[in-house]
């Protein structure tokens, strides 16, 4: 690795001209993932039973139907950051570039459609 | 890895060269519970709330799946991938503020935390099913 120009240095973005954007991400959504986690566990342990009636009027609710939307986007966009450092360390050429826009295609549907689920459930749709 | 025509250039050391440690099982460990919980775990988060939004049939189906011995493996091997990732992930935040290299220690929370994630994921499935 080089010392760069001095502007190089001063701006701190790195040869991909990201700097450490990614690895702050990867953290905050971290954090995110954390508190949301023990929400659910808990949630889940401090429902009477988790029939469809029960798990429905709860996660329908305004705060639970804020948390588990919070939940789909914090674990998506970490698993979105982890998974693009896999591909990157183990899948090369045109099959890397195949493997991320796959990745990049599910992760966005799948955030959506749990969105979409949660938004469906809070709004009385289900 | 080595593209065929870049000569024979020398790779660098990858997991057979390396004598085996608690440090590395446990970075190993925490890519392996993250890209599983990442394919399986949002997986079956999504299918939950898809059949949760789809009605009640939908929800007995899941259920159903869920209740059986397969779906238990694979819940409790969620729940432990989900510990494990989530006890490892915490230890990286601490060598991220630069703390904890020290040999001792570094070997020490690197056995400490897939042991706190199987404890954990014990105490959860305890609760969960009494």
């Amino acid at each position: 690795m080089g010392n760069g120009t001095s502007i190089g240095r001063v701006r701190g973005l790195g040869s991909a001209g990201h700097g450490t954007h990614h690895w702050l991400v990867q953290r905050f959504t971290a954090v995110g993932n954390l508190l949301l986690l023990i929400w659910l566990g808990a949630s889940l342990l401090l429902l009477p039973n988790l029939g469809y009636q029960t798990v429905v009027e709860w996660i329908a609710r305004p705060i639970p139907a804020t948390a588990m939307a919070l939940l789909i986007i914090s674990s998506f966009w970490h698993a979105r950051l982890g998974m693009q450092v896999m591909i990157e360390d183990y899948v090369h050429g045109a099959n890397r570039v195949a493997a991320l826009i796959a990745l990049n295609l599910v992760a966005f549907a799948g955030a959506a459609f749990g969105l979409f689920c949660v938004i469906r459930l809070a709004l009385g749709g289900a | 890895m080595a593209q065929t025509g870049t000569a024979n250039r020398p790779l660098s050391p990858h997991l057979q060269i390396w004598k085996w440690g608690a440090h590395m099982f446990v970075s190993i460990l925490h890519r392996v519970t993250g890209n599983g919980l990442a394919l399986v775990g949002l997986a079956l988060l999504v299918w939950w709330l898809g059949a949760l939004a789809s009605g009640p049939e939908a929800y007995a189906t899941f259920s159903g799946h869920a209740s059986s011995w397969y779906g238990m493996v694979v819940l409790i091997g969620i729940t432990w991938a989900a510990f494990t990732h989530m006890t490892s992930g915490l230890r990286h935040f601490v060598l991220d503020i630069g703390a904890g290299y020290e040999l001792g220690i570094n070997r020490t929370w690197s056995i400490l935390s897939p042991l706190i994630a199987i404890a954990l994921t014990a105490a959860f499935w305890a609760l969960l099913l009494n």
